[in-house]
């Protein structure tokens, strides 16, 4: 009675070449990545010790730590944080909130996405030429932190917004219906269930700018500077861009030297990710409808 | 001519949606302490109608709304503080909207966007309301629970206690029974009659039968058209009534 007609058996040789072919999709793109994270410990691991993290480098980079460019790298995330969270959230904030949809809402959002396809070399220019020399912070941490604000905005906009968006449409209008304005329906209700998410995607978003190089290149990070950064206007050394220079424009740097650097940088993004999906997990467990 | 029997006075009413109109032409009183029902088929108007009257059009700019509506002998749409008129009018939707926060945070926000502070007088107002909502007995020892985990049945008390819990002079429902199971809308149906006595109630129902146990009067809405309203009993078996209402009432229709 359930024998299978010819129609079925072809079906299920397409289901079978279709999944074969998904997985092994799946499998090249995890290959490169478990590829790079075996090199780079292999070959960084040794790199790694108290005093590669604490100390400057010395010898012309080619022995020595990477302490400036760590605490560098973190001041720059740190600062264009500061920057782009407020702004990103409450223009986010605006547009799925407040703005009404009309031409000139979709011309931003439109604009929005078009900033986040924006090459990081062109956000690097605008850097120099609006924060370096019109804005006259110089060749500084606050000029490339902000170069690296600007550069993160759309995609904080866009998590943001998504979160927002994700607190059903039911909930706000139970509450204007009570007499409630758009505020404290924001306040109340939409923030406290997305403030996660939002937090959420904006780390993960951030997170990434910690690899920059091109934006932070022409706007405050420098070659060597063994020094920290005192303030908001010092230039400071950053992993991404120490990376580039070990790798390209020193000559004789011991091969687990430069490993070491990157695996350190890829080591922060990942922690940051880790922490993000954490969260995010534990968010999930937690959902309130 | 507005008496003090008329709650609520709609005249010349037209809703549109862009170039849909999906209401025109409506004259209808709503008296103190009466029970409206409105009936009608899909698409009829009838919540175009419920939003019209708190202005709810404001938040859907494809939303029109034309015409007068007088609350109390006051144009709503003349209402500077539109916040303190949607406080005076409690909603209740087809489909129940526990809030994601607590049972007893879900009552009392209505009294806290108004000002009230006071814990003890809080208390109060959340038992109060959860009490006439007939919620209070299965949820009195989980207040701290989350509204929005509780069953729909529960939920829908918990919007009533909610809409409640504003002190509003008109209440609308809007096909409150459809998420519902028989018993609870009978225990809501309950409910309503018992408040009649202190606010105006306006109820839209697919139910011809339920418009039939609550309504003092009954609207007959059809194709964005009042087609007529009356006492409900009359609609029923009353001898001069449109013949597509008693068709519509007597579920032979189309
Ligand atoms: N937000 C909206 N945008 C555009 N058109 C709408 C909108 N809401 C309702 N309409 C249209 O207005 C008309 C009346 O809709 P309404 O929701 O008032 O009907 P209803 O009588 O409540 O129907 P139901 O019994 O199915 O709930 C319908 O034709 C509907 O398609
Ligand atoms: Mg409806």
């Amino acid at each position: 009675m359930f024998a299978a007609t010819a129609l079925d058996h072809r079906n299920r040789r397409t289901q079978r070449a279709f999944k074969a072919l998904f997985g092994l999709m799946t499998l090249m793109l995890i290959t490169p990545v478990i590829i790079i994270l075996t090199v780079l410990v292999v070959k960084g691991g040794p790199a790694l010790s108290m005093e590669f993290l604490f100390s400057a480098p010395s010898n012309g980079m080619t022995a020595g730590g990477i302490f400036p460019a760590l605490v560098g790298t973190v001041w720059l995330v740190a600062v264009a944080l500061l920057a782009s969270v407020p702004v990103g959230v409450a223009s986010a904030i605006y547009l799925a909130e407040y703005a009404p949809d009309n031409w000139f809402t979709r011309l931003i959002n439109l604009a929005i996405i078009n900033l986040a396809g924006v090459p990081s070399i062109v956000h690097a220019l605008f850097g120099v030429g609006a924060f370096v020399l019109f804005a006259g912070f110089g060749e500084s941490i606050l000029a490339a932190s902000l170069t690296l604000a600007v550069m993160t905005l759309p995609v904080v906009i866009v998590a943001t917004r998504e979160s927002l968006q994700a607190v059903p449409k039911a909930f706000r209008e139970a509450c204007w219906n009570m007499g409630a304005t758009r505020w404290q329906t924001i306040w109340k209700v939409v923030l406290p269930n997305s403030i996660s998410g939002i937090l959420t995607g904006v780390i993960l978003e951030v997170s990434r700018t910690s690899g920059e190089t091109a934006p932070i290149m022409f706007t405050g990070a420098a070659l060597f500077l063994p020094f920290l950064p005192q303030g908001v206007l010092d230039q400071t050394m950053a992993l991404s861009l120490h990376l580039f220079v070990l790798s390209t424009q020193v000559p004789n740097v011991p091969e687990h030297l430069e490993y070491g650097v990157a695996l350190v940088l890829i080591g922060m993004v990942l922690a940051m990710n880790a922490l993000s999906i954490g969260f995010r997990v534990y968010l999930r467990g937690r959902k309130k409808w | 001519m507005v008496d003090a029997e008329v709650k609520l006075s709609v005249r010349g009413l037209r809703i549109s949606y862009g170039d849909h109109v999906a209401l025109d032409g409506v004259d209808l009183d709503v008296r103190a302490n009466e029970i409206l029902g409105i009936i009608g088929p899909a698409g009829s108007g009838k919540t175009s109608f419920l939003r019209a009257l708190n202005r709810m059009d404001e938040l859907d700019t494809a939303m029109t709304v034309e015409g007068d509506i007088l609350f109390d002998g006051r144009n709503v749409r003349d209402v500077r503080n539109v916040y303190a008129l949607r406080r005076r009018i409690g909603v209740v939707f087809p489909l129940p909207v526990g809030l994601p926060m607590t049972i007893y945070d879900n009552v009392a926000f209505a009294p806290r966007i108004r000002g009230i502070r006071k814990r003890a007088q809080l208390d109060e107002i959340v038992e109060r309301c959860l009490r006439r909502a007939a919620l209070w007995e299965e949820v009195k020892d989980r207040l701290k629970a989350l509204g929005s985990l509780l069953s729909g049945g529960q939920q829908q008390r918990l919007t009533i206690a909610r809409a409640l819990s504003q002190d509003p002079d008109l209440l609308l429902l809007d096909e409150f029974s459809i998420a519902v199971d028989p018993v609870t809308t009978m225990r809501i149906e309950d409910v309503l009659r018992g408040l009649k006595d202190e606010l105006t109630i306006i109820l839209v129902t697919n139910l011809v039968q339920q418009a039939r146990r609550l309504a003092d009067r009954t609207a007959f809405f059809l194709n964005g058209e009042l087609v007529e309203v009356g006492v409900t009993e009359a609609l029923f078996t009353g001898p001069v009534v449109d013949q597509r209402t008693r068709d519509y009432v007597e579920g032979r229709f189309g």
